[in-house]
């Protein structure tokens, strides 16, 4: 079987298995039992499906193999008893469901368990790690690697957080309008997150890329049952902005190059016109938000691929509104940046000095716009001492090989 | 809680400590620890071929040129850094400029 149709197996493979999994799980509030139950059935279709093609019911095939899997633990008794009877009442519920006449296609619950995961009670540090292994099925040992943490340590919160969803029974449920502004935040910033992952996943490192291809994914998901949530498709669009530009972030011969030298040529214009198209969307709802500015300003940087140029000061405007909406420190430092490009590069670098020093001592982006401000300023000995930090913190070699470049022009 | 930072490099990567590409970027990370404020300690080492070994053998000491032959990695040298968790010293891990043959391994220190 090609690698694309192995693919695709999977990709069906994980989505029938996370409507499984939110289906037991919000009937039996125990996620772990549920992944037990369902584990070895998604391991055998991983490896079944891509050889033999995808069964005509996906999750009827994964149920049965499932319920085989759980009658030999039974007699093992290696399933505790009470667990036990919650998860096997699902599982009948769920093969109920399945035989229903007229019922084809089975319930898409998945969006009750990314409220489940991404819940208040739980610690915000593991709701992406949590979202991406009950509802993608993804394993611990992978999602540690992306996180850098050790297999058991990310074993361990998870299973922490699994268990605090069952004993603090937090609902499997969309929450009520009133409450779903600040809740569906949550949910949003852990799909971003996992996106986040995804896009730093770019030097070799397949696994990680297909992250940010499962983020969008879980984004359409989200969008397919609050259609009309702004910030939702804001999230979107901005996802999709990233992600039109990936093969234009390295070149041919492998090396980083930064968003304003990208050949917008190597973008996907069909990325940047559904991008487009759902800002345009998520404006017309009159309710600006964080995800939605964000995504306007990768628009204004993918018009550059048909005006020629950059419009710094549309872009100043839009860093003014986000880090009046969220001032996270990366904000703080991309708009000192656009203000460096947009007025000139002392007004940057004040922008920069306002920051607190603790907060950016270990902060690579803080350095490398400083660097690059320092030597449009003339100042090239400050320059090529900034670039060395940023240098020192990069986590990728690409970068790091950038910025050395950089360095040595300031050092002429 | 201080971690010791272990790395061990391939034989290319001790033939490359001259070349300003490989260099540059160890002077650039130790840089960042001392900025950041939490290098304990740390040093790194000439090439493995430099070493002399000192075994003992019932009553006698047994000294040897040379490193161990087996392993493509050998000790480089090591940071000792001051950090807050596990997380953070691993952060400060995969920013460790080896090559793809060296590694980085992350041990806390012995508490005494």
């Amino acid at each position: 079987m090609p690698p694309d149709a192995g693919r695709a197996a999977e990709k069906v493979a994980r989505q029938s298995y996370g409507k499984l999994i939110a289906f037991l799980a919000a009937r039996s509030r125990d996620v772990p039992a549920a992944e037990d139950a369902l584990s070895e059935a998604l391991a055998s279709a991983l490896r079944v499906w891509p050889e033999r093609g995808i069964p005509g019911n996906p999750e009827a095939w994964l149920l049965v193999a499932a319920r085989r899997n759980l009658m030999q633990a039974t007699r093992h008794r290696t399933v505790e008893a009470k667990a036990q009877t919650t998860i096997l009442i699902a599982f009948e519920e769920a093969e109920e469901r399945m035989n229903e006449a007229g019922k084809a296609v089975f319930p898409d619950e998945r969006l009750k368990l990314l409220f489940a995961c991404t819940h208040p009670a739980i610690e915000s540090s593991v709701h992406t790690a949590l979202m991406l292994q009950t509802v993608l099925g993804i394993e611990a040992r992978t999602i540690a690697r992306t996180f850098v943490v050790s297999p058991d340590t990310m074993s361990q919160r998870l299973v922490r957080a699994k268990a605090k969803i069952r004993d603090a029974g937090i609902p499997f449920a969309v929450p009520p309008r009133p409450a779903l502004p600040g809740r569906l935040a949550a949910v949003l910033s852990a799909i971003y997150a996992g996106y986040g992952l995804g896009w730093d996943g770019l030097d070799g490192e397949e696994e990680r890329h297909s992250l940010a291809g499962e983020a969008i994914w879980l984004g359409r998901a989200l969008l397919a049952v609050l259609p009309d949530e702004p910030e939702a498709i804001g999230l979107l669009s901005l996802m999709l902005h990233c992600e039109a530009r990936r093969n234009a972030r390295r070149d041919s011969d492998g090396r980083y190059v930064p968003l304003d030298e990208q050949d917008t040529a190597a973008w996907n214009t069909i990325m940047i016109a559904e991008a487009d198209s759902l800002l345009r969307k998520a404006g017309s709802f009159n309710r600006f938000g964080p995800f939605q500015c964000q995504a306007a300003i990768q628009s204004v940087h993918a018009a550059r691929r048909l005006s020629g140029k950059t419009d710094w000061q549309a872009l100043t405007t839009l860093y003014a509104a986000l880090v009046m909406m969220k001032p996270t420190l990366g904000a703080h430092v991309s708009q000192a940046a656009v203000i460096g490009r947009a007025l000139n590069a002392a007004a940057g670098l004040k922008r920069l000095d306002q920051l607190d020093p603790r907060a950016v001592a270990s902060y690579q982006p803080y350095w490398a716009v400083r660097a690059f401000l320092l030597s449009q300023a003339g100042d090239d000995t400050a320059a090529a001492d900034a670039y060395m930090t940023a240098i020192g913190l990069s986590d990728s070699p690409a970068v790091r090989d950038f910025l050395a470049g950089r360095l040595k022009e300031a050092r002429l | 809680m201080q971690y010791a930072l272990i790395i061990r490099e391939a034989a290319e990567d001790f033939e490359r400590r001259s070349d300003p590409a490989y260099r540059d970027g160890w002077v650039a990370y130790s840089k960042a620890l001392a900025q950041a404020g939490i290098m304990t300690g740390g040093a790194g080492l000439t090439g493995p071929e430099t070493g002399t070994i000192v075994r003992r053998k019932g009553g006698e000491h047994d000294v040897q040129d040379g490193p161990y032959p087996e392993g493509k990695e050998q000790l480089g040298g090591f940071y000792l850094i001051d950090v807050p968790d596990i997380d953070t010293a691993l952060e400060w891990a995969t920013r460790v400029p080896i090559s793809d043959k060296g590694s980085v391994e992350v041990r806390p220190r012995l508490q005494m």
